[in-house]
C-alpha cells in the first residue's frame, strides 16, 4: 500500500498542491480521501521535488488539509470486459445503474496512444444512415469522425439519435455497439437520449458514461477518454464496429478553459488554452481503422456553436482536426425543415472513398455536385429576388431558385423515422434535376444520363416491357 | 553516452533536470525508458527539456542521459519511400516493434544500417575531393540515383582507396590520404541549414500541371508559397495535387499536425498513382513524415527540421525537390504550446514572440542554389496555412506572407460552388511573376504573358460587373458586358476549373494551358467582332463550338479536337449575322 500524505499545502478551485512527497510520476492517478470518509480520484498535471499538483475529478468540495492524499503509481486505467456492454457509468467511469463494479478481463490506460499512422486501413466501407443529406451529399463512412455543428435549440439530438439507429453498412450483419458519452448535458437531454435507446433497443448494445450538468466539470475530461477506451477495446479486442456519440463538446472545451485558468496558464484565444487543439485531437483522432483488424470506430461528436458562430474557436479547431462537418441550420429548422442539414457548408472528407462504383452507385459523385451546384446557386439568387423581385429574374435563373425551394421540401426533408436507401435518395436526386432541362446538367457524364435520367429510365423500362404485351 | 542527470520537474512535455552538461538543442534521453528529449533551455544548474514521447509516469529522480549532440537526421540511401515520425523514426519499424499504436522509448535508425546497396565510384585513386562532393552514387530508386557525396563539413582531400561492391551504409566506402574513411551514412543537426556555394535567382518556373497556378500564379524553382484557407476548402487536397503533379525530383510531404484517416489515405494512395512522367509510382519520389495531431507535440515542432534537412540533402545531390508542409499553423501552435509550458512573456495570441523569426528562418531554407558540389539544385516550400476562423489577420497567416513569394487564396465560397482548385484568382498573387515572364516568353509561347493578363483584366471586370448584377440582374447590362460576363464564365468554368480526380485533366502541360487558353480569347476576339457587325448576344453565345471547347480539356490528345473546335467556331462567326 502506497504511502498517504497529509501534506496539501493549497487547494485553488480543482487544483491541490501537494508537499514533501517521494517522487511521484507525471499524470499518475491520485486518490484523496477526505476527512469524512468520501474517497475522491485525481491526477498529477505536474511534478517535482518539491511540490506536486494534482487535478481532483469530483471537485475539491469537501478537501481540507486535514485530508489525505495517495499516489497510486499508476496511471488512470479504465477496467474492461465484454459485460461492459450494458452498462451506464458515471462521467469517470463507476456504475451509475446500480450495478456491480465491472470485473475486468484487462485494464487500459485511457490517455491513448495515437494510432501508427502507417497502421491506419483506409475507410472506405459505406454507412447508410437513412438521411439523404448525409448519404446522397455528405456521404459517412466507416471509421470517420463527423461531427454535427449546431446552435442551441436545434433538434441535432434528434438527428444523432437517428443516424444512431439507422446506421448500416449495406449488405452485412455484423456485431456492433453504440457508445454514448454525455458531458454536462441536462438531466431532461440524458434521458431523452436513454429513452430512445431503450425503445429501439440499443442499450443492449451500448455504453453509456453519463457526466450531467451538474456533475464536477473536471470529470467531463475524463469522461471521453473513458468512452473512446472502451471503444478501442470492443472494437480492437472484440472485433465490433462501434459509433460513438459525445456530446456536447463546447461543455468538454469550457472544463479545459476552467482547468487553464485554475492553473494559471497563458491563456489563447478567447481564453481557451492554447493546447486546445491537441487535446481535442487525442480524442477525435481515436477514430478509424487498423490495418488486419475486424473493428473500427466511427465517431459522432455533437458541437453546439456559441452563438451559431463557426469561427469560435471550439468549431474551428475541431473542423480542423474531423473529417468534415454537418451544419444543423437554424433558418432551415425555422422553416420547419427536418432534418435541417444545410449542405452547403456541409462536408464529408471521406465521401469519394466511400461513393461510386461497388459502394454505392456509379452516378453517385455526379449528382451529388450537380445538386449542390444548383442548390447553391438557388441559394445566392434568393438574395437577388429579395432585392429585384423574382419577375426580374432570367428564365434560367427563375428555374434554379425554383430548384432551390424544392430541394429543400422534397430531398432535406423528411421524417423522424423515415429510412432512406441510398437508391431512394438517389432517385429522389434525379426527379429534382429532371425538372430542369437536359442540357443544364452540366456536371453529368451524359451516359449517366442516359441511364439513370427518369426521361430515359423510364424509357427504357416501357421498352423493357413492351415485348411482353 | 556522457554525463548523467536527474529529473527535477516533470510537466506534460517539459521536463526540467539537473546535473547535465548538454549543450542548447542536444539531443538527451529522459528517464527510465529514455524518452527522447531535447535540450530547448538553461538557467543556472537547470536544464530545461522538451519531450518528444508522452510523459506519463516519469518521476523527480529518473536519470537523464546525454548523447553528445543535437537531433540528427540520418541521410543516405533509404530514405525515399519511407513513412517516418516528426523525429525520422520509420513507422513500419515502430509497428513491428510496438504494434498498432505509437509506444515510447523506442530508439530506432532512420534508415537500414545492415541493407547492402550497391556503391558505384564516380572518382578514382589520386582525385582531389572537396567537401560535398559526389564519390559515388547507389541506384536508390529505379529512376533516382542517390549520390554518395563528402559531408558538407569534411575537409576533403586526395583519395587513397576507393572501392565498388556492396556495403551497408556504415561499411567505408573510401579512404582519403590523410587517414580519414567516409561512408555513405551522414548525420546532419536537424536544425542547422546545410551550407551551398549561394543562392540562384528564381528564374525558373516549377510546373505544377494547375492552369490556375502555373498560368496566373506560377512557382518558381526554389520558390515558396503560402496557401492558407479555412478548414474544408481544399487545401490538402491542394497540396497532394501539388505533390502529385508537380515537376520536381523528390517530394517530401510534412504531415505536421493533421488527420491520421488523410495520411492512411495518402499511403495508401501513393504507392498506387503513377507519375505521369515517369510511368514509376510517386511513392519512388516521395518521403512522408507523419505527425498525427494526436502524437507527441514536441515531435511535431521538429518535424518540419526534420523533413527540411531530408530535402536539403537531395538538393545537394542536385535534385530539385518540394516540401509541402500541412500544416504550418499545428507547427506554429506546437511552438505556442511549448512557450506557454516554458512560461514565456507571450507574443500576439498566445504565440512565442520569435514566431516571426522561426517561421523566416524556415522558409529561408528553401531556393535554388548553386551547391557545393558543383551544379544545381534547389527546394522549393509549400505550407499550408490554417487560419482559425478563416482569419487572415492572424499572427501566423500574417507572418507567413510576409516571407513568402506566393499567395494561393482558397475561397470557401468556390468550395461551396465545387469549383476546385478554390484558388481564389482576385486574391491570390504570385511575385514571381516578372522574373519568369522571360521563361515563359522564351520557352512556351511569346504570346504566354499577353494572355494572361487580358484574362486576369477580363475577371477583373467581371467582378466588377457581378456586383452591378447583384443589383440590376444581367438583362438590365448593356451588351458588351453580358458578353464579357459570358467569356469571363467560360475562363472560369473551361479553364480555371480542373478536376484533381479527372485522369486526364488532373495535370495540364504549359503548352495546353496556352491553347486552351487561347482558344477561349480568340472566342471573345470573334464574339466582340460579331457583336459590332450587329449579331446579338443570344446568338454569339448559342454558337455550338462553345460548347466543345468546354471539353477540350479532358482530351488526352486534345490538339485535334481543339483544332476542330477552333475551325468550327471560325465557319460559324462566318455565317453569324
Amino acid at each position: 500500500m502506497a504511502k498517504e500524505y497529509k501534506t496539501i499545502n493549497e487547494i485553488a478551485g480543482p487544483l491541490i498542491f501537494v508537499e514533501k512527497t517521494e517522487p511521484v510520476g507525471y499524470g499518475e492517478l491520485v486518490e484523496i480521501r477526505t476527512a469524512s470518509g468520501e474517497a475522491k480520484r485525481g491526477q498529477v498535471l505536474d511534478t517535482s521535488d518539491e511540490i506536486v499538483v494534482v487535478q481532483v475529478f469530483e471537485g475539491t468540495g469537501g478537501l481540507s488539509k486535514e485530508s489525505a492524499v495517495r499516489f497510486t503509481g499508476d496511471v488512470i486505467k479504465m477496467p474492461l470486459s465484454p459485460s461492459i456492454i450494458g452498462r451506464v457509468l458515471s462521467g469517470s467511469g463507476r456504475p451509475r445503474d446500480g450495478g456491480p463494479a465491472i470485473v475486468p478481463d484487462v485494464e487500459r490506460e485511457i490517455i491513448g496512444a495515437a494510432i501508427n499512422p502507417a497502421q491506419r486501413a483506409k475507410p472506405r466501407a459505406f454507412i447508410q444512415t437513412g438521411i439523404s443529406t448525409i448519404d446522397g451529399t455528405n456521404t459517412l463512412v466507416r471509421g470517420q469522425k463527423l461531427p454535427i455543428f449546431s446552435g442551441s435549440g436545434l433538434p441535432h439530438n434528434d438527428v444523432a439519435l437517428q443516424i444512431a439507429r439507422q446506421a448500416k453498412v449495406l449488405g452485412e450483419a455484423e456485431s456492433f455497439a453504440v457508445i454514448f458519452c454525455a458531458m454536462g448535458i441536462t438531466n431532461e437531454e440524458a434521458q431523452h437520449f436513454m429513452a430512445d435507446f431503450e425503445r429501439t433497443g440499443a442499450l443492449e448494445r451500448a455504453v453509456i458514461f453519463l457526466n450531467l450538468a451538474d456533475d464536477p466539470a473536471v470529470e467531463r475530461l475524463l469522461t471521453p477518454k473513458l468512452g473512446l477506451t472502451t471503444a478501442e477495446y470492443l472494437a480492437f479486442d472484440l472485433d465490433m464496429h462501434v459509433l460513438v456519440i459525445y456530446t456536447d463538446i463546447t461543455n468538454y472545451a469550457e472544463s479545459l478553459r476552467q482547468m487553464g485558468a485554475a492553473r494559471e496558464e497563458v491563456p489563447g484565444r478567447r481564453g481557451y488554452p492554447g493546447y486546445m487543439y491537441t487535446d481535442l485531437a487525442t480524442n477525435y483522432e481515436r477514430a478509424g481503422i487498423i490495418k488486419g483488424k475486424k473493428g473500427s470506430i466511427t465517431q459522432f461528436p455533437i458541437l453546439t456553436m456559441p452563438g451559431d458562430d463557426i469561427t469560435h474557436p471550439i468549431p474551428d479547431l475541431s473542423g480542423y482536426i474531423t473529417e468534415g462537418q454537418m451544419i444543423v441550420s437554424r433558418e432551415l429548422h425555422r422553416k420547419g425543415i427536418y432534418p435541417p442539414i444545410d449542405i452547403r457548408p456541409s462536408l464529408s472528407r471521406l465521401m469519394n472513398s466511400g461513393i461510386g462504383k461497388g459502394h454505392t452507385r456509379e452516378d453517385h459523385r455526379a449528382v451529388s455536385d450537380q445538386l449542390y451546384a444548383y442548390y447553391a446557386e438557388g441559394v445566392d439568387l434568393r438574395g437577388l429576388a429579395a432585392i429585384v423581385g423574382k419577375a426580374a429574374l432570367s428564365e434560367r435563373d427563375t428555374m434554379i431558385l425554383e430548384f432551390a425551394d424544392r430541394f429543400e421540401k422534397r430531398f432535406v426533408n423528411q421524417g423522424r423515422d423515415e429510412d432512406r436507401s441510398i437508391f431512394e435518395t438517389l432517385q429522389i436526386g434525379w426527379e429534382l434535376l429532371a425538372e430542369l432541362p437536359e442540357a443544364m446538367l452540366t456536371r453529368i457524364d451524359d451516359k449517366y444520363i442516359k441511364a439513370y435520367h427518369p426521361k430515359y429510365a423510364s424509357a427504357a423500362k416501357a421498352e423493357a416491357e413492351a415485348p411482353k404485351k | 553516452m556522457e554525463a548523467v542527470g536527474r529529473v527535477k520537474r516533470i510537466a506534460g512535455p517539459v521536463a526540467h533536470a539537473t546535473g547535465l552538461k548538454a549543450n542548447m538543442y542536444d539531443l538527451v534521453l529522459v528517464g527510465e525508458e529514455g524518452l527522447m528529449s531535447e535540450v530547448i533551455g538553461i538557467s543556472g544548474n537547470k536544464h530545461i527539456i522538451q519531450v518528444y514521447e508522452d510523459t506519463s509516469g516519469v518521476k523527480p529522480g529518473e536519470p537523464v542521459k546525454e548523447t553528445g549532440g543535437p537531433l540528427m537526421a540520418q541521410l543516405g540511401p533509404g530514405i525515399l519511400t519511407t513513412i517516418y515520425d516528426g523525429i525520422q523514426r520509420p513507422l513500419p519499424l515502430l509497428a513491428e516493434r510496438s504494434g498498432d499504436f505509437v509506444s515510447r522509448g523506442i530508439f530506432v535508425d532512420g534508415i537500414d544500417h545492415k541493407k547492402k546497396w550497391e556503391f558505384m565510384p564516380t572518382v578514382k585513386k589520386g582525385d582531389v575531393v572537396k567537401p560535398g562532393q559526389t564519390i559515388g552514387t547507389v541506384q536508390e530508386q529505379l529512376l533516382i540515383k542517390h549520390k554518395i557525396m563528402v559531408p558538407p563539413r569534411h575537409k576533403g582531400g586526395t583519395v587513397k582507396e576507393i572501392h565498388s561492391g556492396n556495403f551497408n551504409v556504415e561499411e567505408t566506402v573510401c579512404i582519403l590520404e590523410d587517414g580519414s574513411k567516409l561512408v555513405m551514412l551522414q548525420k546532419w543537426p536537424v536544425r542547422v541549414p546545410r551550407p551551398v556555394v549561394k543562392k540562384l535567382p528564381p528564374t525558373i518556373p516549377l510546373r505544377s500541371g494547375q492552369r490556375v497556378i502555373d498560368g496566373f500564379f506560377p512557382l518558381a524553382k526554389g520558390g515558396t508559397a503560402a496557401i492558407p484557407g479555412g478548414f474544408g476548402t481544399g487545401k490538402t487536397v491542394m497540396q497532394q495535387t501539388l505533390s502529385k503533379f508537380a515537376e520536381v525530383d523528390v517530394v517530401i510531404f510534412v504531415g505536421c499536425g493533421e488527420r491520421g484517416n488523410e495520411m492512411a489515405d495518402l499511403l495508401h494512395e501513393f504507392p498506387e498513382l503513377i507519375d505521369p512522367k515517369t510511368g514509376r509510382p510517386l511513392m519512388e519520389r516521395s518521403i512522408v513524415y507523419a505527425n498525427t495531431s494526436n502524437m507527441p507535440v514536441a515531435a511535431r515542432e521538429a518535424s518540419v527540421y526534420t523533413g527540411m534537412t531530408t530535402a536539403e540533402y537531395y538538393r545537394d545531390m542536385g535534385y530539385d525537390t518540394m516540401m509541402t508542409a500541412d500544416s504550418t499553423s499545428r507547427w506554429a501552435e506546437a511552438m505556442r504550446e511549448l512557450a506557454s509550458r516554458l512560461e514565456e512573456m507571450p507574443g500576439e495570441e498566445g504565440y512565442p514572440a520569435y514566431l516571426s523569426a522561426r517561421l523566416a528562418d524556415f522558409y529561408e531554407r528553401s531556393g535554388r542554389a548553386e551547391i557545393l558540389g558543383g551544379g544545381e539544385g534547389s527546394i522549393s516550400i509549400i505550407g499550408a496555412v490554417s487560419p482559425p476562423g478563416g482569419d487572415f489577420t492572424e499572427p501566423v497567416t500574417q507572418g507567413t506572407l510576409r516571407i513568402v513569394k506566393v499567395f494561393w487564396g482558397l475561397d470557401t465560397k468556390l468550395t461551396q460552388r465545387r469549383h476546385f482548385p478554390s484558388i481564389n484568382w482576385l486574391e491570390s498573387y504570385s511575385l514571381y511573376d516578372k522574373d519568369l515572364e522571360p521563361w515563359f516568353t522564351e520557352n512556351v509561347h511569346p504570346d504566354w504573358n499577353k494572355n494572361k493578363r487580358r484574362a486576369m483584366a477580363i475577371l477583373q471586370e467581371n467582378a466588377e460587373l457581378e456586383e452591378i448584377v447583384m443589383l440590376v440582374g444581367s438583362d438590365a447590362l448593356p451588351e458588351e458586358q453580358q458578353l464579357t460576363l459570358e467569356v469571363a464564365r467560360m475562363i472560369i468554368n473551361y479553364w480555371l476549373a480542373q478536376s484533381a480526380f479527372h485522369p486526364v485533366d488532373c495535370t495540364c502541360s504549359f503548352k495546353k494551358q496556352f491553347d486552351l487558353l487561347a482558344a477561349t480569347l480568340k472566342y471573345r476576339d470573334y464574339a466582340f467582332d460579331a457583336l459590332q457587325r450587329g449579331v446579338s448576344v443570344e446568338q454569339i453565345t448559342s454558337v455550338p463550338s462553345k460548347d466543345a471547347l468546354a471539353k477540350v480539356k479532358l482530351e488526352e490528345d486534345y490538339e485535334p479536337v481543339l483544332q476542330k473546335a477552333l475551325d468550327q467556331m471560325e465557319s460559324e462567326f462566318k455565317v453569324l449575322r
